[in-house]
């Protein structure tokens, strides 16, 4: 299979839902002639033309706004806001507009909306406003879906369920993530939301992680294979989750570290502990054991980032502080 | 203006029994709201009728509207059902949404009536992305957004006649300004003076309309829909009206006078039409009273309608939130 960039895999996933639906369009900001602030939809302004590749002014809520309007009246906007930290600006529209309409209005109108966004940064140094993984926020909103694009594989066949898809959904890319390259298969396939992937099996620990924090814990995997049995599951969709995956396989290893690049509190990997430890709590040798940023800002200052931010031997300590491996 | 209105007696007729249909379906869910017969909240339009009866009068059945938390004068004029309608006030499973939305969320897509909005300046996006959508599919629609003068103090407002103003998009914003953004005087919220500068700074028509007198509102919104079906991109219209009762149904209106509201019901919308009719000689007030019990017919059925209606099952309460797996 060929090896391809995420941020190809994304751009073939806008290309082809493009080509297929009419009633789609592209809409963000230096989407079209400048081809995306990280060139995902490089060509796309080309192939399809100002009017399916819109460029708007600098209005994320107009943009998401604009876009509930548009699913509500027949068409399936596919919009793009820059940084996951610029959806505080359109966070209305998604959470009393777009996800309410479906419910509030009786059940019958649908809000096939997608936006895309950006979560990470802070590896790039881009500091407090550029750099927050934001999808649980999104999690706590009703009739909205959150889908994470974790491997270049994932991003395509998942971007392209989430377009299809009736509900509105917030799917959430990873600026460090779009030069990671994997293996994308020529022919188009979507993935189903709500089914995780085992990404590798093991027996002693299970590693659930998303983004960045899978790659991590890949490597990591790898890396202490001698010692320790690491299954390491990618649960791609929040909501819906895959609770059942999770739990079978904390089941089988009894030990459970998840690691997420959000706020510990309240976020992603605090929800799924919560659901693992209700579905698996006789199971566990162990409390499920939470890799994540610690209720602070993102800093600028490369060691201070460093500091705040899991990497590889945040997941690799949580491994080894599991009991009785 | 004998002359204009002996040109549009027969229209001017009809608008004026909608309007009677919109004041008396207020008025009733006032007394409703009073015998504590209606749960949540009710904002009502009375004094503003003029406003969604001309503006509506000016679009077709397959144009789009969007509304605010004091949209039952819209939605009426647009063609939705008193019955199904008061149904989704009183919380009943015949109600326009089930009994999801109430008051302050009617919707009934199908009709292009995207929905009432609880929150404040919220329509305009949703009306740029109706337009967008006629846009992209080609169509010959126009989307009339409703929105209260408070809302020119919503930033998303600002982006959304931005964004249609550099798109073109067919929308027509109609600023309802009743002088009070919820408890405070308008002219203590926005520094300007006038509305009509909002259109300008974006480089659309904007105009401001007598919201008293449903001719002026239709002939104005005509004008604006008309250009935006041909291409020529939004508009702004600012009709001035008064709301009778207050913000919110059992405010005390201590923020203002009691001639301050006598001298804008001199100039009521309702009254004057029937006085220039009559004067007139195109109806009389016989007819004029069987407007009125016609009316009163329709909403002592709509009333009882909604009395009559069971709630929805408890299942209903977590049903409708998402569409079926993908």
């Amino acid at each position: 299979m060929p090896e391809k960039s995420m941020r190809h895999a994304i751009n073939d996933a806008l290309s082809e839902e493009l080509a297929r639906d009419d009633s789609a369009y592209l809409i963000g900001e230096d989407i079209g002639k400048a081809g995306g602030s990280f060139a995902v939809t490089r060509g796309l302004h080309d192939e399809f033309g100002g009017d399916r590749v819109i460029d708007t002014p600098i209005s994320e809520a107009a943009i998401v706004g604009s876009s509930a309007g548009a699913g509500l009246t027949g068409s399936r906007p596919i919009a793009e806001i820059m940084y996951a930290d610029f959806m505080g600006l359109a966070a209305d529209q998604v959470m009393n507009q777009a996800g309410l309409f479906k419910y509030m209005f009786g059940g019958d109108v649908t809000v096939p909306l997608t936006i895309r966004t950006v979560n990470g940064g802070p590896g790039s140094n881009a500091a407090a406003q550029h750099s927050k993984s934001l999808h649980g926020l999104f999690m706590h909103m009703p009739g909205v879906r959150v889908v994470l694009a974790n491997t270049a594989y994932d991003a395509k066949g998942l971007l392209k369920s989430a377009i299809r898809s009736d509900d509105p959904v917030v799917f959430f890319e990873h600026m460090e993530l779009y030069n990671r390259e994997g293996e994308v298969p020529e022919k188009s396939y979507t993935l189903p939301l709500g089914e995780a992937a085992v990404e590798r099996e093991g027996a002693d620990v299970t590693v659930v992680a998303t983004q960045k924090m899978l790659h991590y814990a890949l490597d990591v995997a790898s890396s202490v294979a001698d010692d320790i049995s690491v299954e390491v599951i990618n649960p791609r969709t929040l909501k819906p989750l895959d609770v059942e995956t999770l739990v079978e396989s904390a089941k089988k290893t009894g030990r459970v570290v998840v690691a997420d690049e959000s706020v510990i509190q309240n976020g992603p990997a605090s929800y799924i502990a919560r659901r693992i430890e209700e579905e698996a709590f006789y199971h566990l040798e162990a409390p499920v054991e939470v890799v994540g940023v610690d209720d602070t800002p993102i800093p600028f200052s490369p060691p201070l980032t460093e500091a705040v931010v899991p990497d590889a031997s945040d997941i690799e300590t949580a491994i080894r502080g599991m009991p009785r491996l | 203006m004998p002359d204009e209105v002996a040109a549009h007696a027969e229209q001017l007729a009809d608008q004026l029994q909608e309007m009677i249909l919109i004041r008396e379906f207020e008025t009733r869910v006032s007394s409703l709201f009073e015998d504590n017969e209606l749960p949540g909240f009710v904002h009502l339009c009375l004094g503003q009728e003029a406003v969604a009866t001309g503006a509506c009068w000016a679009i077709d059945d397959d144009d789009y509207i969007t509304s605010t938390h004091r949209g039952h004068g819209h939605s009426i004029a647009k063609g939705l059902e008193p019955d199904r309608m008061m149904a989704e006030l009183f919380g009943k499973e015949t109600g326009y949404c089930g009994g999801k939305s109430g008051s302050m969320h009617i919707a009934d897509v199908d009709q292009g009536m995207l929905g009432a909005n609880g929150i404040v300046g919220a329509g305009p996006s949703l009306a740029a992305g109706a337009g967008l959508s006629i846009e992209q599919s080609d169509e010959d629609r126009v989307c009339l957004s409703f929105f209260g003068e408070g809302s020119m103090a919503e930033g998303v407002v600002h982006e959304s006649m931005n964004l249609a103003g550099v798109q073109d998009l067919p929308v027509v914003f109609v600023c309802e300004n009743n002088q009070y953004g919820e408890m405070t005087p308008a002219e203590d919220q926005h520094n300007v003076d006038g509305f009509e500068a909002r259109g300008e700074v974006y480089d659309m028509p904007a105009e401001t309309v007598d919201g008293m007198s449903v001719q002026d509102v239709y002939e104005a919104t005509a004008e604006a829909v008309e250009r935006a079906r041909d291409g020529g991109g939004p508009s702004l219209l600012i009709c001035e009206t008064y709301r009778y009762h207050g913000h919110y149904e059992g405010d005390p209106t201590t923020y203002r006078t009691d001639e301050e509201v006598e001298q804008w019901r001199e100039r009521d919308p309702i009254d004057t039409l029937e006085a220039s009719l009559v004067e007139g000689g195109h109806i009389d007030e016989d007819e004029i009273e069987e407007m009125r019990a016609a009316a009163r017919d329709r909403i002592d059925e709509a009333v009882q309608f909604a009395r009559d209606s069971d709630y929805p099952d408890e299942e209903a309460a977590f049903e409708g939130v998402y569409t079926e797996e993908i």
